[in-house]
């Protein structure tokens, strides 16, 4: 399958398959759009007659053009078969390794942001506190099964975590300790709003988080309107300060300000600016994930502006680029040349298999957000997964199990997409949250476009 | 070639015979928590 755009003024043709990207003139373009539903003769035809008063372009032109075209079409790096159907669903069914875990170390927050998809941490059950006790046996239990997978991930999460910050760091200090003999490198994310940020915590952090997740929406009116404490007030001028001390500290170590964006602030981008103004260089900004009759759900009027917030941030990135002052967008990062394997494309996040949460109570579930979702309580950590159907049902989760995905052209840069989205939006972890695809592929075309200007710009 | 420029791409076909170590970051625990896009992991095979 192939898939072809024009955007930034580059004409960008990706070969799904096989990964490959081509950057071409309008004229080899259109004879790839025609390619594999016309004869040569057709193709040549209709090419002088769309472009036959140029100088650049006669009948032995096209034909070098079409020759051109059919050795990549030998390479396989045009119009290559999809052959990985088979191979998801045997890599999945039988990969029984768990990798990762999202500790939900305290199941309260400080904050009580109205679009919170965990319900202001409580995850629509009670408060809650994770022990010691249990966030040591998780960290046994990650080891028990991450087979010999060395890299094993663990985020600290809520609620906000720095409400129960000695027990992460108890947690660390465990995990340190049986690492070396274990022979397994964890790495450690924490994910805070940034309220208890103090010294102590930026070098701790600093110390022994591979990541940390700072949550900030960018502009203040835009921030505040939402992440607001209980009497009400905004946390936009208690944070920033910490979050800039906190990111200037990292000194080279991942960070990523992370921001979402809601029906209210369609025009995202000068939030993800504001942040670069206040001295952030690494950036995420997610559409929010909520009911669609919340007043903050992103509606359909909104995409095409949606769309446009993304053309201009990549063509903004780029000039930051040329003029040495780059900035990071999460979704645009993409490495051509030493990206995701077939393997990681078509068995996705690993939701349910190979990535878990944990509640404070030490019960598992396929990822973050379905925790509080009873029927989706898949087993706990002394015992392991024992809803094994929950389990089969997110091996089974993979691109190929969609029947939408057949013919997206995105379906191996996406893998599918988020299975909590999808079973928010449809009901069932199979389904397509339509409008994160919309989102999505933009996002993918632009940042393919970068990596095509950067290439061509040699910036 | 005079009008196709191929970008420097890693073979996700050749990839079926080396890949599936499993080291990589798992995607949506790095920073959005909320989506999933693979695109954007680090292979960290050594061996690849």
């Amino acid at each position: 399958m192939v898939h072809q755009y024009k955007l930034n003024g580059y004409n960008i043709v990706i070969d799904t398959a096989s990964g490959s990207v081509h950057s071409v003139d309008e004229v080899a373009y259109d004879i790839i759009e025609m390619y594999e539903q016309h004869s040569r003769e057709e193709i040549v035809r209709e090419m002088m007659a769309r472009y036959g008063h140029r100088e650049d372009v006669n009948e032995a032109e096209i034909e070098e053009c079409l020759d051109d075209v059919a050795q990549l079409k030998e390479e396989g790096k045009l119009f290559s078969k999809d052959t990985y159907e088979g191979m998801a669903f045997d890599f999945k069914r039988t990969n029984t390794v768990i990798k990762a875990l999202c500790l939900h170390v305290a199941h309260t927050c400080n904050l009580n942001c109205e679009y919170c998809f965990a319900s202001q941490g409580k995850y629509h059950g009670e408060r809650a506190i994770m022990t010691f006790e249990v966030g040591k046996r998780a960290i046994d239990f990650l080891v028990e099964h991450s087979g010999s997978r060395r890299n094993l991930e663990v985020d600290f999460f809520g609620g906000e975590p720095l409400m129960n910050w000695q027990v992460c760091k108890d947690i660390v200090a465990y995990a340190r300790s049986i690492e070396k003999e274990k022979n397994k490198n964890f790495r450690f994310t924490l994910t805070t709003n940034g309220m208890l940020v103090d010294d102590e915590v930026i070098e701790f952090a600093n110390r022994e988080m591979h990541n940390v997740v700072l949550s900030l929406d960018g502009r203040k009116e835009v921030h505040d309107r939402l992440r607001r404490d209980y009497a009400g007030k905004g946390s936009y001028d208690v944070i920033v300060p910490k979050f800039q001390k906190f990111a200037e500290a990292r000194g080279g170590k991942d960070y990523y300000m992370r921001g979402t964006f809601t029906h209210n602030n369609v025009d995202f981008t000068n939030d993800i600016f504001h942040m670069a103004d206040l001295g952030f260089t690494e950036l995420s900004m997610e559409p929010v994930v909520c009911d669609p009759s919340d007043p903050s759900a992103l509606t359909e009027a909104d995409l095409p502006k949606l769309f446009e917030q993304y053309e201009i941030l990549a063509k903004d990135m780029l000039r930051r680029k040329r003029e040495g002052k780059p900035i990071t967008f999460y979704h645009y990062m993409i490495d051509l040349r030493n990206g995701p394997c077939i393997y990681k494309r078509i068995s996705g996040c690993g939701s349910g298999t190979e990535y878990m949460a944990v509640t404070p109570w030490g019960e598992l579930y396929p990822c973050h957000q379905f925790v509080g979702d009873e029927k989706y309580s898949m087993g706990n950590i002394w015992d392991g997964v024992t809803n094994e159907a929950v389990r089969d049902q997110f091996k089974n989760c993979n691109v190929y199990a969609r029947p939408e995905c057949k013919d997206c052209w995105a379906k191996l840069y996406c893998s599918g997409g988020c299975a909590a989205n999808a079973y928010h939006a449809t009901g069932s972890i199979n389904g397509v949250y339509e409008y994160g695809c919309e989102l999505f592929k933009k996002r993918m075309e632009c940042a393919v476009m970068i990596q095509v200007a950067e290439e061509e710009e040699g910036i | 070639m005079k009008r196709i420029k191929t970008m420097e791409t890693r073979d996700l076909n050749k990839s079926a015979l080396n890949g599936g170590c499993g080291e990589c970051q798992t995607s949506c625990q790095s920073a959005c928590k909320t989506s999933c896009g693979v695109a954007n992991q680090k292979c960290e095979n050594a061996a690849k």
